[in-house]
């Protein structure tokens, strides 16, 4: 993006925005290869290539308002200010980790943060964050919810009904829908008819824009004035924000045989990182050497809290089922 | 004071809403017109449109919003007007409400109480008729109560209401119309304690909801012909209250498990093996069943009936173990 004429940029935010991406990007490749080495249980399902949705929309809202997100979501549950430590220890089954090793990383839940779940239902989690809107509704709180979900969540039931109760009581939720263009490995549009998915809004007459989910700070401003909306009870926003996952959909897919390695390189060219740098740069910012060892220095030092954690204690199995 | 079931259910809630303004209601139908079975009648001109919902036909939607609203600070009770609508639900039920507390290791909590009726007899079919309570005791995480009658209707769940966990609180439609006496002012009955209702002798028949009034009228046709009948009515079926059950089977040596939910797989299935693991020495004679037959609930009353629970098949299975 050519730098225009405009406003000075807020070099402290860029700055903070950027520093939480790269440790998005640092811990998801770190991630990968504890998944590779065999010490990463289960699946892992990275966001490569959609790290300014986190950093952008999180960077919008304030410790009290609630989120849902979905087993993509471990960088909106860091962005949102859960502790990194606590979060890769639970990713790594430990002890010491948010849920005590038994959510995992679909799982993730941390009522401190407002974080009311990630999720392994595809949909799971939309009801779970309108109901949170109803009850910041009913106290009439400044406090809203958002939901993050994918496209191929449009195609999910619960999610319908969800958004229709939304509307129905203007509550104050945003509905933040990532569309990478592929639900799984099938195209959008060959899961739905109608692919411009604000459209689909129409339906229950919810506010619904598209911007572009890589430019960091068009997704901050969204989100802002969707909660600027919300809290003035004019009820939820719809945002699909258009992105791309240059990785594979869990750590056993290359991402290959579904799509063209130039569809690929080409949203590659697009890291909404590499953007940030660049606007960084040509802004003649300085410093930036020191917040990148900076935050691949907070991955690394949770990771080795992590490993060094405990595993939980067998006897620890049946508590914790009832309150 | 002589109560109708609806009317104590009534009860319980305007008192526990006029406690605890984290109470809500949401239902179809519960608001503006007082509930199907009229059990949430007044809430709505009592406590106002913040407090009682009236939502779309959409049970995976009001129960989900229910769980996020229990998550942050409320205490929803939901209605569920049928149990055999439980699942469009059970996503939300059995994947997330059940599994909040643990998957979260303790830091989440999903205090609510879905308020459900189910049961047959009323020739209401298949998909209105169901008993399906071994469906959710399957799965960890959810307390499930099966009051059966009226005073403990009001007392189950204003237990339930205060409980921190989620609960499954099933009504049984043939109680709607019975009326029993109901303690004015706050009643309060523990879950997980059952209540051994007619004591005996020659036999344990434990039994819940409305199958349980099935079980005292059979027992007392079997008192007329000499056979003395324990009676436990289980209240709650989790927690289950495992040592009443035990005192019982270690007194009389023979054990009835009589509910109206198909037998197979059935929560019966499961008491059963559970006492011939831990009481095998205790027992005269193998664990008997009454149970609903294991097909779709039929429409003609005479299909309907064959496939329910009777005094009569109660009777016939005791006589088998006296």
């Amino acid at each position: 993006m050519a730098a225009k004429a405009g406003p000075p940029l807020n070099s402290t935010l860029l700055i903070g925005l950027y520093r939480q991406m790269l440790i998005l990007q640092h811990l998801e490749k770190r991630l990968m290869e504890l998944s590779q080495q065999g010490i990463l249980r289960g699946s892992l399902h990275l966001a490569t290539g959609q790290e300014a949705l986190p950093a952008g929309a999180c960077s919008a809202l304030k410790k009290e308002d609630a989120i849902t997100v979905t087993y993509r979501g471990h960088g909106y549950v860091l962005a949102k200010g859960c502790d990194i430590n606590r979060v890769v220890a639970e990713i790594l089954g430990r002890r010491t980790g948010l849920c005590k090793g038994k959510g995992g990383k679909m799982h993730l839940t941390d009522i401190e943060n407002g974080l009311l779940g990630a999720n392994g239902i595809v949909g799971g989690g939309i009801a779970t964050a309108v109901g949170a809107a109803l009850s910041f509704h009913i106290d009439g709180a400044d406090r809203i919810a958002m939901t993050v979900f994918g496209d191929g969540t449009l195609n999910q039931g619960a999610t319908h009904e969800a958004m229709n109760m939304a509307s129905l009581w203007k509550l104050p939720v945003i509905f933040l829908c990532e569309n990478n263009l592929y639900a799984e490995m099938t195209p959008l549009s060959e899961s739905a008819p109608v692919t411009e998915l604000t459209k689909r809004m129409a339906a229950y007459d919810i506010r619904a824009l598209r911007i572009d989910g890589n430019d960091v700070m068009a997704v901050r401003e969204t989100v802002a004035d969707a909660r600027r909306r919300a809290v003035k009870g004019e009820g939820p926003t719809f945002i699909e924000a258009m992105t791309y996952r240059t990785c594979g959909h869990y750590q056993n897919d290359p991402g290959t045989a579904y799509r063209s390695k130039a569809e690929v390189a080409e949203w590659q060219e697009k890291s909404p990182i590499t953007r940030l740098r660049q606007q960084l740069d040509e802004s003649k910012v300085n410093g930036l050497k020191a917040i990148e060892d900076g935050a691949m220095k907070v991955v690394e030092d949770a990771i080795a809290f992590a490993l060094a954690s405990p595993e939980p204690n067998v006897s620890e199995l049946k508590e914790d089922l009832f309150a | 004071m002589t109560s109708t079931f609806p009317q104590a259910i009534n009860a319980a809630l305007h008192a526990e809403m006029k406690r605890d303004k984290s109470v809500i209601v949401l239902g179809e139908d519960v608001g503006r017109f007082g509930g199907m079975f009229r059990c949430t009648e007044g809430l709505f001109k009592a406590f106002g449109e913040k407090r009682v919902w009236d939502t779309p036909i959409s049970e995976s939607g009001f129960i989900g919003i229910g769980l996020g609203a229990a998550m942050t600070g409320k205490r929803p009770v939901i209605e569920l007007m049928f149990i055999d609508f439980s699942l469009v639900a059970m996503d939300q039920i059995l994947n997330q409400i059940a599994k909040t507390h643990f998957m979260s290791g303790g830091n989440a909590r999903a205090p609510m109480v879905i308020r459900t009726q189910g049961g047959g007899y009323k020739g209401a079919a298949a998909q209105h008729s169901q008993m399906l309570e071994a469906l959710f005791l399957h799965v960890p995480g959810l307390k499930v109560v099966t009051p059966s009658n009226a005073a403990d209707a009001k007392g189950l769940l204003t237990a339930a209401i205060r409980d921190e966990n989620p609960v499954l609180f099933i009504e049984h439609k043939q109680l709607y119309s019975e009326s029993g006496e109901v303690p004015e002012g706050e009643h309060f009955v523990p879950l997980g304690k059952a209540i051994v209702v007619r004591p005996g002798k020659d036999l344990t028949i434990v039994s819940y909801s409305f199958t349980l009034t099935l079980a005292i009228k059979a027992a007392e046709k079997l008192a007329a012909e000499g056979i003395d009948a324990e009676v436990i009515d289980l209240r709650t079926l989790n927690p289950l209250d495992w040592d009443t059950i035990a005192i019982s089977v270690r007194k009389t040596h023979k054990l009835l498990i009589a509910h109206e939910a198909y037998g197979r797989c059935g929560f019966g299935a499961d008491l059963a093996a559970q006492v011939q693991e831990k009481l095998f020495d205790e027992l005269d004679a193998p664990i008997l069943r009454v149970c609903g037959e294991d097909v779709p609930i039929p429409f003609a009353k005479v299909l309907e009936d064959a496939s329910l629970p009777s005094v009569e098949k109660i009777v016939e299975r005791a006589r088998e173990l006296a």
